[in-house]
Order: C-alpha cells, then sequence, then structure tokens
C-alpha cells in the first residue's frame, strides 16, 4: 500500500516498492471477518498475491474472490494483518530510493533534494 | 514558557529524555490521551466498525492506545527515532514508520478510514533548516493526506497555535488541497482548558455544500466562540445538515466493545519470529 513519495520520483513508476532481503516475523490479530471485507477493494490484488507469493507468506488465488468464503478472509487476514516484514529493503523502480526497514520500522526519510 | 518547536528540529528535540517522559510522566500522559479521544469522537467514525485510522506524530504511541482501546488498526509516523523507540518498547499495535510529514506520505489512494494527530501540527509552521518552507512543507503534507483519506473521512489535529496568523496559513492550506471544515475550540474562555482541533473533511472537494457541519466547541455554553469554518462550507451551504451533534462527554465513557485476543507466540516457521499483532501494508 506504500509507493516511493520523493518529489522527484518519476510519475508511474513510483509504484509498487520492490522488496529486497526480507527477513519476517508472525503475529496474532483478532479476525475480523468484516474489516477484511472492507479492506479488500483498498487491496492492490496483484501486488499483494506477488509479494506474498515472493516471501513464501501464502498462495493467494490469482482474481480477487468476489464472494470471499471464510477461507479466503482468513488467509487474507493472515496475509495482510498477521505478517510483517521485519527487516528489508524497499526500493522504488522509479528513481532507485531505497526505504530500509528496520525492526519492523520503515524509514521513509528523504534527502534535501528528494523533495 | 518558550515554546519546544523555537528551540530545535523535532527530531533534536524528542530525544531520549524527553521520549521517556511519555512513558513516565502521568501528567503528560493523561492530558494526552484526554485529547487523543477527543480527536476521536471529532473523527465521528461509524459506529461499530472497525477503522483504519493514521495517526500523524504518533510519538510513543499514546495516542495510538487510544485508538487500540477502540479497537481500531492503526498505522503511525513520527520524525523521531526515540519516540518510536518507546512505542516498540511499549509493544503499540501499530504499524510505525519513521517520517517527516513535512515530506508527505506514499499511502495508496484512499488507504485510511481516518487520521489523527496530537500536538504535532504547530511543528509544521517551523523552518528549521533553510530548505523548510514551512508553506510548502504544508502543501506537500496536506495534498498527499488528502489522497490517503477515505472520500468522507476525517482528519482531527489537536494543536498548539502560536497565533491566527499560523492558523490561517494552516487552514488556508488544507483547504487549498481539498478539505473542507475548520477550527473547533474547546472551553475558550478558559486559559487552561482551551484547546484548538482543526476539524477536516475529505472528499467534499466539488461539493463543498454537503460537507458536514462543523462540530461545537466544548464550553460553557457560551456560543460565541471563534470558529474558522472553511469559506467554501460558509458560502456554499444552503442549510442547516440533519446531523445529530456528537454527545460530549457520553462518548468517552464508552467502553471498548471489540474484545482483541493477545495470542501468544506461535511461531508457524522458522524463519518467523513471533510478536504480537500488526498490520502490514
Ligand atoms: C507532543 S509530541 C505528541 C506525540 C503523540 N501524538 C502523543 O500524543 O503522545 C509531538 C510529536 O510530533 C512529532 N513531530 C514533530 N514534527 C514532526 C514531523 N515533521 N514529522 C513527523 N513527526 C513530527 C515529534 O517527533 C513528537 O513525537
Ligand atoms: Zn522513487
Amino acid at each position: 500500500m506504500l509507493q516511493c513519495h520523493a518529489k522527484s520520483c518519476p510519475q508511474g513508476q513510483s509504484y509498487p516498492l520492490a522488496i529486497r532481503n526480507a527477513e519476517l516475523e508472525q503475529l496474532d490479530a483478532e479476525f475480523n471477518a468484516d474489516f477484511v471485507t472492507r479492506l479488500m477493494p483498498k487491496l492492490d490484488w496483484a501486488v499483494l498475491r506477488k509479494t506474498a507469493f515472493e516471501l513464501g507468506v501464502a498462495e493467494l488465488p490469482a482474481e480477487i474472490p468476489t464472494e470471499p468464503t471464510q477461507a479466503d478472509l482468513q488467509l487474507i487476514h493472515k496475509v495482510a494483518l498477521e505478517t510483517r516484514i521485519k527487516e528489508a529493503d524497499m526500493v522504488c523502480n522509479g528513481c532507485g530510493h531505497v526505504y530500509p526497514i528496520k525492526d519492523g520500522v520503515p524509514n521513509m526519510l528523504l534527502q534535501d533534494h528528494e523533495i | 514558557m518558550s515554546r519546544p518547536e523555537h528551540t530545535a528540529p523535532p527530531e533534536i528535540f524528542y530525544n531520549e529524555d524527553e521520549a521517556s517522559k511519555y512513558t513516565n510522566n502521568s501528567r503528560i500522559i493523561s492530558i494526552q490521551n484526554e485529547m487523543s479521544y477527543r480527536a476521536l469522537e471529532l473523527l465521528a467514525l461509524p459506529e461499530d466498525e472497525v477503522a483504519f485510522v493514521l495517526d500523524i506524530g504518533c510519538g510513543s504511541g499514546l495516542s495510538g492506545e487510544v485508538l487500540e482501546e477502540e479497537g481500531h488498526f492503526w498505522v503511525g509516523m513520527d520524525i523521531s527515532d526515540s519516540m518510536l523507540e518507546v512505542a516498540k518498547e511499549r509493544e503499540v499495535d501499530g504499524d510505525l514508520f519513521l517520517q517527516d510529514i513535512g515530506q508527505g506520505m506514499g499511502f495508496r489512494a484512499g488507504t485510511f478510514d481516518g487520521a489523527i494527530s496530537i500536538s504535532v501540527l504547530q511543528w509544521l509552521c517551523n523552518a528549521d533548516k533553510t530548505v523548510n518552507n514551512p508553506r510548502s512543507r504544508l502543501k506537500r503534507f496536506f495534498s498527499t493526506l488528502y489522497s490517503s483519506l477515505a472520500r468522507g473521512a476525517r482528519a482531527v489535529f489537536q494543536f498548539y497555535p502560536e497565533n491566527s496568523e499560523q492558523i490561517e496559513m494552516i487552514i488556508s492550506s488544507a483547504m487549498k488541497a481539498g478539505f473542507t471544515g475548520g477550527l473547533v475550540v474547546d472551553f475558550p474562555n478558559s486559559s487552561k482548558a482551551k484547546k484548538y482541533y482543526l476539524c477536516l473533511f475529505a472528499g467534499y472537494k466539488d461539493s463543498a455544500g454537503q460537507s458536514p457541519e462543523l462540530p461545537k466547541g466544548l464550553g460553557d455554553g457560551d456560543e460565541s466562540q471563534v470558529t474558522y469554518a472553511s469559506n467554501r462550507v460558509r458560502e456554499r451551504r444552503k442549510g442547516p445538515v440533519n446531523r445529530k451533534p456528537v454527545k460530549d462527554k457520553k462518548w468517552v465513557q464508552h467502553k471498548k466493545e471489540l474484545n482483541r485476543s493477545r495470542g501468544k507466540e506461535t511461531p508457524a516457521d522458522s524463519k518467523y519470529t513471533a510478536r504480537k499483532r500488526r498490520t502490514q501494508f
């Protein structure tokens, strides 16, 4: 759900950020079917699916389920709400800016020349 | 008392010492708490729905914990490492970002159901580096915030304006970014209890007439308080909007409805380490 926010970043290439050298952690969150349902249209399904697959978190269906079953919702819950990237580099394809994630906290600070 | 924004940039001022006050000083904690509840009340999220809320300048997570208590998922951003360090120690549930709000944000359009910000906005009015032009930072901030919010979402900022020029600068900047809304002043006649809340509505860029009415400030029944409602709203509103006013204190007392399980560690896979829940996008 993040894109590069450097002002100098070429339009259209600022999203999605590529994730490199990821270390994940598993969390526990209360499942709320309603919340997950409302979350779904906000997700970029293709990107979420690709990321989840590449990071070995889960294999999501190719298409976003139009009438999600409880199992679909549980899976999305796990991927979107219970998986956290602990350490990684997020790399922008547009300008090459690297946003490091350290101890679960992405560093989104930009250099003066990027704003 | 001198204003902290005049003494140092926020990432310097909020060092370990200052950050520790936000866990150890019960007076600070209770004030931040109360203002967070009020901001959440003004945010008027749909009742009984779990929402996704942005906490702007989340600091050590005091305001975020109020969101947690009400059962919401949240994302927090702050420029101070030390403050975020305290938030991590306290194991807040929200996802944290080290970020300068004056540089804008890159969340996808419509991500959040609402945003709150407690005691932060005055920092943006300060030019602590030569590259920091308050007007352009405010512009970048409000315009990127606007697109991060769902249509119909609100953003509520408790802040400490230095003077009326600052208020004007902030409000005009927010209106230019497309927000409607204005300033709500609680207890305008009490020098101690007086509090400023900037209450902004997203999604009425081209239909300011439909924008919700600005909530009333709390106070001694004195209606003569100054509110700086958006010009567009003032001019275009046809008549009073049918909306129940938010109930003052009752809301604050309402208990958290959603009990959240704090699971214990269940590492499913050796490459995972376990921790409590967080959102991740
Ligand atoms: C008075 S503290 C309030 C913290 C928290 N909202 C609370 O109520 O406990 C102000 C916070 O604003 C943050 N801040 C100031 N300027 C900022 C900026 N440009 N970007 C992000 N955070 C900022 C500071 O680092 C600090 O944590
Ligand atoms: Zn970029």
